[in-house]
């Protein structure tokens, strides 16, 4: 074919019609308390790891919700299992199981 | 009857009893040289050196005690503990006088091993030879001792609250199969002697009269040979499934005690000791009270003598491995003294979630420089009342501190060395061993129980480590603070990591006796119970370690003491979550409270700091 | 008529209740536990939206009342039924009554109860409530050492939507109140930074728009994000520390001081009465009504009432409207018998 230098234009935008979901329903369904964050920050914002590296439990739990598998299975790994994001949020998910979850993911990918 | 000139006394019931014996023996045998055999050459170093030495006689003490006498099973309960003894002590004494008294009757001859079982058969006329009471009375005697026992055991399948049980330990077909027969074996063997006693006009004051009664209600006559081979078949039962069913505990506790008096320990892998250790489990179920996840949330499926028995026959499930809290109180109850935490945490290895990659990211971070470095950990950060409390009077003892994760510090390891994350943590106790060396302190103290667990057992620090409590003690001793001490009532909470992790009991409290009045609650020390905060589970939710914090803050209420007193930020943080009304500070800031200077600037309160001043009048 | 009604509790919800069924010709006896009438309210310095006098509104209710019997710095200890009527024991003394109106309204959530925000350990973290003093007696905020600060940050939810500290329901009130004090204290301090640290902005009556709307032309910064934590810095001032979620990334901020929107608690005082009554509180510790919908200042118990910010937070508008509601059930009820 003859390269005439155009490409598809690749859209920018979260297609829920065709996200996969699948880990996010995963997770749900071993850690229920995984729906009830109201995206408040509070763990993120103590997050032990988070002052030295990108991290952001709340932003890995919203990838995974919409369909950003991927990119959050890489963040999980910077989290220490501290759990003093368990003790900030006042939703009390269970956010340690989560990060366990998600990793456990990973493994089986 | 000429006993010189019974040779070989035989009868084929006896069979079923000598196959059975004879195949557990070597059963036993075999197994204990596989397990040894593949201890490891520093193991096995460690039994050649130390077999002839005081520690062979030490195990052999401890053998009495635990495995014959149940000591531990009577600190839990005397009922308790007088139902194992019987059946244990009386069925070994039951053996040995046994065997002494057809060796005085035979002067001395070996007899077969079948021989002191069934003397009775074979001997109905003891009672006219020389001492023939005396060993029938102790020989009914011993019967009677284990009798009450059986007696007892059945009474416990249906009653175990007087036993001191709450819960029994749920068994496996096999496990009841061998029970029953073990059951039976007994009240046979009175049956038979009974029956023998009734046809002879033999026995003593138990078997004497019993025979009497069946000689005037039974038809004996025919039931004389059915009741020996009953006997006989009963024993032979128990013998053969005891390998494959709990009952391996009997042998297998014994080899366990000598292997620990040696000083062989639990590894960072499985080993054959882990074997020992697993088929020590008698699957006795006091474990089963002490988790708080069984009597606080109802889960009652994976307390550790079901993980013990998983893991001995198969692979346990990732429900039974996770479904812990690592709080070491059924390690504490265990009356064989299974360590039930390491083996826990081993098997939680086999998931290896996160690793060396991980923390990369972790690099160029410095800690403040500091002679004496405090160390708050990442849980302190969420309770500042206790590291400032904490800092205040180390201004006042003119502690030259520098609290050196005040900006934030990197996570000690624990909670990931708690969840089986072993390689990952060791990237973080490196990292941060390096952090707090060039920080260049001469003394660490932190106020998290977590970190200073994992600082004491795993970073192998060159300087001294404390808990804040303890270092305040020594502040105390020192002269350096002097306390008010008022009658204000304190209960002392020891959380896991601090008490049942580094046995640090007293400190706390001989330093809360500086500033009131101790008094305990009925689970203190050793017993305590868990906050419900532990890091070392995963799968109970938010509101289920509020119901096990509630409950725990109760039982520490119940004795009406003015604050509960903890060591713990997490401890803190949970109990503060799950109460309205009671008072909870750490152990610093009541010290803070009482500190006689009352000229250093402070501006902490304890809550409700009314009632304490109160009750103080 | 001489039937007589017990209004528990002097706040805006009780002062009205009893101005109405004074109007209907009852005996009302009004019982306040402190030692003035206005609850709440009469600390208050300036109320939202039009962000008048709270004194103006206390006085008017005030002023409105005349044959009140009215119960200063009497608590009530129990209530017992006797005949189809009640038996208020209060301070020693025991007054029959024909019906009772609870108007007991709530407390503040005791900031201390969130170790983490440095209520009570850090000197410079106040409440709102503390801010309003400040505003009605300097007319500004103002530091522990008497400085004023340049820099003031707003945390939203204190004690609200928080189940870690038992309080999992929305108070209603403190994002319109955070945002009217940082209006208030930009004013106060025009060259001052004002920072709101808000999860959502619940502006949901009239005017509250306009006043989010006011605050962002005055220059108070909105960060969306819940405080995780705080710590103290040199000379007392305070570092704050919230993930700025827009952005995804942990945020910074060291204050001068720090204002927790405290939110609205039930009280409890009450908890006794209620056992008394055979009420039962709601799933947020407040006093249940018989109908949320249809009946909401009916309680189960024949002949006791409702009002005010005892039945949930409330704003003085809702508290008002309770209160007329609850007069007129009170009448029906009595007439009735």
């Amino acid at each position: 074919m003859v390269n005439f230098g155009y490409t598809i234009l690749p859209v920018h935008i979260l297609d829920l019609d065709k996200a996969d979901l699948n880990l996010a329903k995963a997770i749900t369904f071993d850690e229920p308390s995984f729906k009830l964050c109201i995206a408040c920050g509070s763990c993120s914002a103590t997050c032990t790891a988070g002052t030295f590296t990108k991290f952001s439990f709340r932003q890995m739990c919203h990838h995974i919700k919409r369909g950003e598998s991927t990119q959050a299975i890489d963040e999980s790994e910077k989290c220490m299992l501290c759990g003093k994001c368990t003790l900030a949020c006042p939703r009390n998910v269970n956010t340690r199981n989560i990060i366990r979850l998600v990793r456990k993911a990973k493994q089986t990918l | 009857m000429d006993l010189h000139a019974m040779h070989f006394p035989y009868h084929p019931f006896v069979l079923p009893f000598t196959i059975g014996l004879v195949f557990v023996f070597f059963y036993v045998i075999g197994k204990w040289i596989y397990w040894i055999s593949r201890l490891g050459k520093d193991d096995r170093i460690k039994i050649f050196k130390n077999i002839f030495t005081l520690k062979t006689p030490q195990a052999v003490y401890e053998v009495f005690m635990e495995c014959l006498i149940h000591r531990k099973v009577f600190k839990k309960n005397a009922l308790l503990g007088y139902m194992h003894m019987s059946l244990a002590l009386g069925w070994f004494l039951l053996i040995v006088l046994g065997n002494l008294e057809t060796r005085y009757f035979t002067h001395g001859r070996i007899n077969p091993p079948y021989f002191p079982i069934f003397f009775e058969f074979f001997e109905h006329d003891l009672i006219s030879l020389n001492y023939g009471r005396f060993w029938t009375f102790t020989m009914d005697l011993l019967l009677l001792f284990i009798l009450t026992g059986v007696g007892l055991a059945y009474f416990k399948r249906f009653k175990s609250k007087p036993l001191g049980m709450q819960k029994t330990t749920k068994h496996v077909p096999i496990d009841r199969l061998a029970l029953t027969a073990l059951w039976l074996i007994f009240p046979l063997r009175l049956f038979a002697e009974g029956v023998t006693a009734g046809l002879y006009d033999a026995g003593s004051f138990l078997t004497n009269p019993i025979g009497n009664l069946f000689a005037s209600t039974l038809p004996i006559h025919y039931l004389y040979y059915p009741s020996w081979w009953a006997y006989s078949f009963a024993l032979g039962t128990f013998f053969v499934l005891l390998p494959f069913t709990r009952y391996m505990h009997i042998p297998t506790e014994i080899l366990l005690i000598f292997l620990r008096k040696y000083g062989i320990a639990e590894k960072d892998i499985h080993s054959t000791y882990t074997k020992v250790e697993l088929s020590s489990c008698s699957r006795c179920g006091i474990c089963i009270d002490a988790c708080q996840l069984g009597s606080d949330l109802g889960i009652v499926s994976t307390q550790s003598t079901y993980f013990i028995k998983s893991l001995r026959y198969d692979k346990p499930s990732d429900l039974l491995i996770d479904s812990c809290m690592v709080c070491k109180r059924c390690d504490q109850v265990c009356p064989v003294g299974i360590d039930i935490a390491s083996i826990r945490a081993n098997e939680r290895k086999e998931l290896h979630l996160f690793d060396e990659n991980s923390y990369k990211y972790i690099n160029g971070y410095r800690y403040k420089s500091a002679k004496v470095a405090y160390f708050t950990g990442c849980m302190g950060h969420l309770t500042p009342s206790v590291y400032k409390a904490t800092l205040a009077l180390f201004d006042k003892a003119g502690v030259d501190y520098n609290f050196i994760d005040k900006d934030g510090s990197i996570c000690c390891g624990r909670p990931l060395q708690l969840s089986g994350q072993e390689d990952a943590a060791k990237q973080l106790i490196e990292k941060n061993i390096k952090l707090i060396e060039n920080c260049g302190a001469t003394i660490l103290v932190t106020s998290c129980p977590i970190c200073a667990k994992i600082f004491n057992d795993n970073y192998n620090l060159k300087i001294p480590i404390y808990h804040h409590s303890q270092y305040l003690l020594k502040l105390a001793k020192e002269k350096k603070l002097t306390f008010n001490k008022t009658d204000i009532k304190i209960t002392y909470h020891d959380p896991c990591e601090l008490g049942r992790g580094l046995g640090v009991y007293d400190e706390p409290r001989e330093l809360l006796k500086l500033a009131g009045n101790l008094i305990e609650s009925s689970n203190s020390r050793e017993n305590s119970l868990c906050c419900g905060g532990s890091l070392g589970i995963t799968n109970i939710s938010q509101e289920q370690r509020h119901t096990i914090a509630s409950i725990t803050l109760d039982e520490l209420s119940a004795n009406k003491a003015d604050i509960v007193a903890t060591a713990c930020p997490l401890c803190k943080k949970t109990f503060k979550s799950a109460s309205e009304n009671i008072m909870i500070a750490d152990i610093s800031e009541i010290m803070l409270d009482s500190i006689s200077d009352k000229s250093i600037k402070h501006n902490l309160k304890i809550e409700n700091k009314e009632v304490i001043v109160k009750s103080s009048k | 008529m001489n039937k007589t009604v017990a209004v528990i509790g002097g706040g805006v919800a009780g002062l009205e209740t009893s101005i109405q069924l004074e109007k209907l010709g009852y005996n009302v006896y009004l019982f306040e536990k402190n030692s003035q009438l206005g609850g709440h309210a009469e600390k208050w310095d300036r109320l939202f939206p039009s962000r008048r006098h709270a004194s103006e509104v206390i006085d008017s209710l005030k002023n409105r009342i005349n044959n009140v019997q009215i119960n200063l710095a009497t608590q009530v200890n129990d209530i017992k039924r006797e005949n189809g009527a009640f038996l208020v024991d209060a301070n020693g003394k025991s007054q029959k009554v024909d019906a009772i109106v609870l108007t007991t309204g709530f407390e503040l959530f005791p900031a201390n109860k969130k170790e983490e925000y440095g209520y009570g350990i850090f000197e410079n973290v106040i409440t709102s409530a503390e801010l309003e003093s400040m505003f009605s007696s300097n007319g500004k905020p103002q530091m522990v050492d008497g400085n004023t600060p340049t820099k003031v940050a707003f945390i939203h939810c204190v004690g609200s939507r928080d189940e870690k500290v038992n309080r999992p329901y929305c108070s209603k009130v403190c994002c319109v109140t955070a945002v009217k004090q940082a209006i208030e204290v930009k004013e106060a301090l025009p060259s001052s930074e004002v920072y709101c640290l808000y999860m959502d902005l619940r502006m949901f009556g009239p005017g509250y728009e306009d006043l989010y709307k006011d605050a962002q032309v005055k220059g108070v910064t909105f960060i969306r994000g819940r405080l995780s934590e705080t710590s103290e810095l040199e000379g007392g001032r305070v570092l704050i520390k919230a993930e700025d979620t827009l952005s995804s990334k942990p945020l910074k901020i060291s204050v001068d001081m720090v204002i927790l929107m405290v939110g609205m608690s039930p009280l409890p005082s009450t908890e006794k009465l209620l056992k008394n009554l055979e009420l039962e509180p709601n799933n947020d510790g407040f006093i249940q009504v018989k109908d949320y919908h249809l009946e909401p200042t009916h309680t189960k118990a024949e002949g006791v009432f409702v009002a005010g910010a005892c039945t949930g937070p409330n704003n003085i508008t809702d508290s008002v409207n309770a209160a007329h509601s609850a007069a007129l059930e009170v009448h029906k009820y009595l007439t009735s018998k």
